[in-house]
């Protein structure tokens, strides 16, 4: 022992089977799972499963006795929209992670800016050491990372938190991965103005707006969860719905959707009660109608700015 | 104790092996944290025995998940205090228990010269005994 060279841990062209590293880690099952119930968002997915190969192809290295010193740097940056899934696909990806064998414990651990920056001086390290230790072994998301970095205030401690975290991605690559997420103009202001934390992420993954069709299929996805479903007239209310709202100031995509959906659950559960409180079926509880949908402000042509 | 074996204090788990690398460490940790202890990192230069409560170096640390965040604050204790005792205790807070269920050091100072046996003259020639440590007898922080 003690004078291996590189690569005589195992004979130099043994071969090894990438397809049975990635079923023995059992993250394609998190991955398909994640291509199935998330609708659209095509880049993020090609992303995910170039990272989870990466993995797959550093573990086949390792047991050939090639790899390389350094782990590859998994942080990184979710930009997009608000309601485009970020925060979903980041937990969905310290499973995968967990799974590929690349952080030791899996859980996420999300933040803001005031779980990371104190309110005085001294306040700062501390706070951001403490949520860093929690974080260690999974995922440290950090959501509307942009706030941490207040240009307008040159004394602000958010530069000191930025300045820890930089030190920990650094330095403990193999105990927690950093997920930034916010809206990218934002994240771009944000990145502009520090460039170490640019540099030190390898991968910014943008999350694109969902188009109406894609939106009409996550109202699906939402109803089937919730032991709901639209009659057909409702559906077309619904598509029309959609169209009309993404035209509208202040549209959060998925986010949205859910909230009018909650509102048209609302709508009908008034609707059965000033109808046939003496006998419901199970067919009028689970079925949302056009009017639940149809009765929503924007359908009124003197429609204000209002959202609902 | 007394007897100081080895020029060591013989204090908690462990104390009678060779010092713990970091990895045994690390387990240790893993352990209690699995065990859903809080772990607190604590220092002194006074080892006497009956000297329960050290100082915390930093929060107890509460909802840890992984070693590898109280390895760095011991690791951060060691490069700030490197000639002091430096004990990992795992607390329990279960009901019944409330106390402190693991206790290990893991750091000393080069030296150890351990403790003396002071003899005291009491009334009609009887004789109380005690320990004193030989380097508590420097002031606070000049001790090892």
């Amino acid at each position: 022992m003690g004078t291996l060279s590189p690569g005589a841990a195992a004979p130099q062209d043994s071969e090894l089977d990438l397809g049975a590293l990635l079923r023995e880690s059992h993250a394609l099952e998190v991955i398909e799972a994640l291509d199935r119930e998330l609708v659209g968002l095509a880049p993020v997915k090609t992303r995910i499963q170039e990272i989870a190969a990466l993995l797959v192809v550093d573990r086949a290295r390792a047991q050939l006795g090639i790899a390389g010193d350094q782990p590859p740097s998994l942080h990184m940056c979710f930009t997009g929209n608000p309601g485009t899934g970020k925060t979903t696909v980041a937990l969905r990806m310290a499973e995968i992670l967990h799974r590929l064998g690349y952080v030791r414990k899996g859980h996420l651990v999300s933040v803001t800016r005031d779980d990371l920056v104190g309110q005085y001086i001294g306040h700062t390290a501390p706070k951001t050491r403490e949520v860093i230790k929690k974080a260690m072994g999974g995922v440290l998301f950090i959501d509307e990372a942009y706030y941490l970095y207040k240009p307008e205030n040159e004394r602000d401690y958010g530069q000191e938190s930025i300045e820890i975290l930089l030190q920990v991605m650094e330095n403990n690559r193999d105990d927690l991965v950093v997920i930034l997420a916010g809206y990218k103009d934002r994240m771009d202001t944000f990145f502009r103005s520090n460039p170490g934390m640019s540099s030190r992420i390898a991968h910014h993954i943008d999350f694109p707006d969902y188009t109406p069709e894609e939106l009409f299929a996550i109202a699906g996805i939402m109803l089937e969860r919730m032991h709901y479903k639209l009659s057909d007239a409702a559906a077309a209310a619904l598509r029309e719905y959609i169209g009309l709202r993404r035209a509208r100031a202040h549209f959060a995509n998925a986010r949205s959707i859910r909230n009018a959906l909650d509102r048209a659950r609302l709508r009908q559960a008034k609707r059965l009660f000033a109808g046939q409180a003496a006998g419901v079926t199970r067919d009028a509880l689970m079925t949302i109608e056009a009017d639940d949908i149809r009765a929503s402000r924007l359908f009124r042509s003197d429609a204000s700015e209002g959202t609902t | 104790m007394m007897s100081n074996h080895g020029k060591r204090i013989t204090q908690g788990q462990f104390s009678f092996l060779p010092d713990l690398t970091d990895a045994q460490i690390s387990a240790q940790i893993e352990f209690a944290l699995s065990r859903g202890y809080a772990v607190n990192v604590e220092y002194t230069d006074d080892p006497h025995p009956r000297n329960t409560y050290w100082e915390m170096f930093g929060m107890p640390m509460f909802d840890l998940k992984d070693p590898a965040g109280i390895l760095m604050e011991i690791n951060n204790c060691r490069k700030t205090f490197p000639n002091h005792y430096v004990r990992v205790t795992a607390f329990d807070s279960t009901r019944g228990w409330e106390t402190p269920r693991m206790s290990f050091i893991v750091n000393r100072p080069a030296n150890e010269p351990g403790f003396g046996l002071v003899r005291a003259e009491g009334p009609g020639r009887s004789v109380t005994y005690t320990v004193a440590s030989y380097a508590a007898q420097r002031p606070e922080g000049e001790r090892y």
